[in-house]
């Protein structure tokens, strides 16, 4: 009993940090409409910045000031993220901004490196609080009784601020209606700056708060982003008792996790999450959202077209100069090239989804990483031929498309979003912790592809042809009845439904094409590779899928491929630098704000400009 | 009070206000009319900066409004009042009000939550409901009570009267009258033409973003043409 009490009393001291984080998240989300995959960067820079101000600050008070100053420093630090990057893009097509908050990420991932180097740092004990209590027997630390404590005021302080000031009011009024605000006369822009601010530095407060229980590292921000989702998908978007009781839910069952079946600490949350998305769509005290209901109806797409009969010769012809990349005769070209297709191939199937399907999936790695683990599983399990690997793992991963697409379309939006990232995350620890059957950390090796595709320069013909194939299906899909029926059903679900499309199932369909897709380029990859380690499911591979995607530009046909092959070149070039992320991330930053519609829409823009006569009112 | 001088306005890459100019007097009502998609509703926004005029000028109390921010020709004293009402159906009937809560202008009537529920006795009865339990005649009340909250100077009503039943009509009408009495001008987009003559002193009437009417309802009476090829009845 005194061990379970014990336990209990764990779970709701580490669920303050969560909670903190989560709401942060869910507080910027529910105003601005921004993803912000920095949140997990604020709240590691909340740590560092804590670390450096206890040292300096003697005492129980200058920890405690440590604390609530860091808070502040990285609420100003979201200021100023959100002043200098997010304003110049708010205009931009929804979901775009996510892209300049990942270029956030890798900015403060080598800025942390530079300031506080690469080891892990170990936090200080608070000082007047460093015992224990015996609660039944069982040691507890005062530190964590001190955080349970502590969490229901700030939730009643969150809550407070919210429902019953006027800022409150004006926060609540904005979620639902920007435009309507502005319009009675309130600045919206420092009503964001503001929203901002808060949320940035309730996640820099629950990194500098559980200094004393974990430390700070560089890992810190991917680390908890997951937690976080699951904490605010599960709590219910904008709903912060909901995002208190999913915080206390899923650090209470880590907590039991760890000690009674620890291979399933990272498949948990998500297990609960799943079970709770069954029962309640919405989350625990979450409502239905729907799509389109805050007024954000942006400019409307415009009819895509087939490639006229002289694009295609162009293309063509380039085909040809392609394939015969290897009479140039470097090793170090070929490599390149095969990776960049294969990326093009992942990042073509995540744009058919996004940009003709409208349906945001935030976690299409798990196809990709799926195929190329079936086909490396068949081969070191089961002894497969290479080929006959090759031609399961579309099917395996397009399974794995089926079930998670049947799950996460029962919702739309952001919750669908979520949902996709969790499920890919399930997958994910799933390859991680399940050691004797997918080698784990230390992924699978020795997978080669057959004597007949042994060579590099073949390999690459062969990914020419496989990869450009696909590329070139999805594209035909596109302009399919179809792909009609898909760009419908994201258009106007109602209107689809009433000219007699089941636009779920064609949901569905697409979900499900593009899963197995991103399988085929995870095969190409595998075979090409040689091996294949659990960071091809991870976050970090959605999201530059995503990244691509948007970079290249959704509303556009060929966005998603002129993404992928200007990312990986830039990126092959910039990793050679010691702080490349800082690069890449200020590129990426740079281009999301000179480039709103994506370098394919943005330089279609400027063409049309030169093109078409300006228009005079007449 | 309000000038509009040779406004164009686009949506998206269609020309929807064509050289529009007209103006408003101190104290005065005046009637926007013209069938749907007339542009009556592109000339509200136009002048609230919720779309920007690609020419022309607007002009108010001496300021130029064009490219402000849409939050600061609120400030100025222009209060909107849009179509499809707008209301914060999360937020209390209380809670809508104090969004719209601006100080007190010198000089001018101060209104507060009281005055209003006053004027609306259907909404204080309700104060602490949500606005998503209202129906559609009280939406109304409240988006206009809403905006009242912010003290304007000039009031831009868009289709206040529709899909509004005829006795909420009758009650919107009296409020109006009761504004215009206290000095409050205002610009009423409307398409029905017994609702508009019954409030308004002007009319001016817009078919394809072009001016083709601009005078009192007695000159509108006179030339029935022109009622029958701009306004459907």
């Amino acid at each position: 009993m005194g061990l379970f009490i014990a336990q209990v009393l764990t779970g709701l001291a580490n669920a303050a940090t969560l909670f903190l984080v989560a709401s942060g998240l869910s507080l910027i989300f529910g105003v601005t409409r921004i993803v912000n995959f920095a949140h997990g960067s604020f709240y590691m820079l909340g740590a560092f910045v804590g670390y450096s101000l206890m040292q300096v600050l003697p005492g129980a008070i200058g920890f405690w000031s440590s604390v609530l100053l860091s808070g502040l420093i990285v609420g100003l630090i979201g200021v100023i993220v959100e002043v200098l990057v997010l304003r110049p893009v708010y205009k931009a097509p929804e979901l775009f901004q996510l892209v300049a908050t990942f270029g956030v990420i890798l900015v403060i991932q080598d800025l942390a490196l530079l300031v506080w180097g690469a080891e892990d740092v170990l936090g200080p004990r608070a000082p007047g609080l460093k015992g224990v209590v015996r609660i039944l027997g069982e040691p507890v630390p005062l530190y964590d009784l001190a955080l349970i404590a502590m969490t229901p005021f700030v939730l009643f302080a969150l809550w407070y601020l919210i429902t019953r000031t006027r800022i409150g009011v004006l926060v609540r009024a904005a979620t639902q209606d920007r435009e309507m605000v502005a319009a009675l006369g309130v600045n919206q822009s420092w009503l964001f700056t503001g929203v901002f601010f808060l949320g940035a530095a309730l996640a820099g407060l629950g990194g500098a708060i559980q200094l004393p229980k974990g430390g700070a590292d560089l890992l810190m921000d991917f680390n908890i982003l997951a937690a976080i989702f699951v904490v605010v998908v599960i709590g219910g978007m904008g709903s912060l008792p909901g995002a208190y009781i999913a915080a206390v839910l899923i650090s209470v069952l880590n907590v039991f996790g760890v000690s009674y079946i620890p291979q399933s600490t990272l498949v948990l949350m998500f297990v609960v999450m799943a079970v709770v998305l069954t029962i309640r769509p919405y989350g625990l005290l979450g409502r239905e959202e729907v799509a389109g209901e805050h007024g954000q109806v942006g400019e409307p797409e415009r009819p895509i077209k087939p490639a006229s009969v002289r694009t295609r010769w162009i293309v063509a012809a380039l085909l040809l100069l392609l394939l015969a990349l290897p009479l140039a005769g470097s090793h170090f070209l070929v490599i390149l090239a095969t990776d960049i297709i294969i990326f093009c191939l992942f990042a073509a199937s995540l744009h058919f989804l996004l940009g003709l399907g409208g349906l945001v999936s935030f976690g299409h790695a798990a196809y990709f990483g799926g195929g190329a683990y079936v086909a490396a599983l068949l081969v070191s399990q089961a002894n497969a031929p290479m080929e006959l690997a090759f031609l399961l793992a579309p099917v395996g991963a397009g399974m794995a498309a089926v079930i998670i697409g049947w799950l996460c379309l029962r919702l739309t939006g952001v919750y669908f979003a979520m949902l996709t990232l969790a499920l890919a995350q399930l997958l994910w620890s799933l390859v991680f912790q399940w050691d004797e059957f997918t080698g784990g950390d230390d992924g699978i090796v020795d997978i080669w592809p057959s004597a007949w595709l042994s060579d590099a320069n073949t390999y690459f013909v062969f990914t020419v042809i496989v990869g450009v194939g696909g590329i070139i299906l999805l594209r035909h899909i596109a302009h399919s009845p179809f792909g009609y029926a898909l760009r419908a059903s994201r258009d106007s679900q109602r209107q689809a439904e009433a000219t007699g499309i089941h636009t779920k199932r064609v949901q569905w369909m697409a979900f499900s094409l593009a899963g197995a897709l991103a399988g085929v380029a995870g095969a190409l990859f595998v075979f090409s590779k040689g091996s294949v380690f659990p960071n091809e499911l991870e976050i970090a591979k959605s999201f530059d899928g995503l990244i691509v995607v948007f970079l290249g530009g959704v509303k556009t046909l060929s966005g998603g491929v002129v993404g992928a092959a200007s990312f990986e070149l830039v990126k092959d070039y910039l990793t050679r630098f010691e702080y490349w992320r800082l690069a890449l991330g200020l590129l990426i930053i740079v281009v999301v704000i000179l480039a709103p519609y994506g370098i394919v829409g943005s330089l279609r823009r400027v063409y049309e400009r030169f093109t078409t006569k300006s228009v005079v009112p007449s | 009070m309000l000038e509009l001088t040779g406004v164009n306005s686009f949506y998206g890459k269609a020309h929807i206000l064509r050289d529009l100019s007209f103006s408003i007097g101190a104290g005065e009502v005046v009637s926007l009319l013209g069938r749907n998609g007339a542009g009556k509703t592109t000339t509200v926004k136009s002048i609230m900066q919720l779309v920007k005029p690609a020419s022309g000028t607007i002009e108010f109390d001496g300021h130029q409004l064009t490219r402000l921010p849409t939050h600061k020709v609120a400030k100025l004293g222009l209060g909107y009042v849009p179509e499809e009402r707008r209301i914060f159906t999360d937020l209390t009937i209380s809670e809508n009000l104090e969004v719209g809560r601006q100080p007190s202008r010198p000089g001018l009537f101060a209104w507060t939550e009281d005055v209003l529920f006053e004027l609306f006795p259907n909404l204080g009865e309700r104060r602490n409901n949500r606005g998503k339990a209202l129906s559609g005649g009280e939406q109304q009340m409240l988006s206009i009570a809403r905006t009242l909250m912010g003290n304007p100077r000039l009031l831009l009503l868009d289709e206040p009267s529709e899909g509004i039943a005829p006795v909420i009509v009758e009650q919107m009408a009296k409020t109006i009258l009761k504004l215009k009495s206290e000095g409050l001008p205002v610009l009423l987009s409307e398409q029905n033409l017994h609702f508009a003559r019954l409030v308004s002193d002007r009319a001016v009437i817009i078919e394809g973003g072009l001016k083709k009417f601009d005078g009192t309802f007695a000159e509108l009476e006179s030339q029935p043409e022109i009622r029958d090829a701009y306004l459907s009845i």
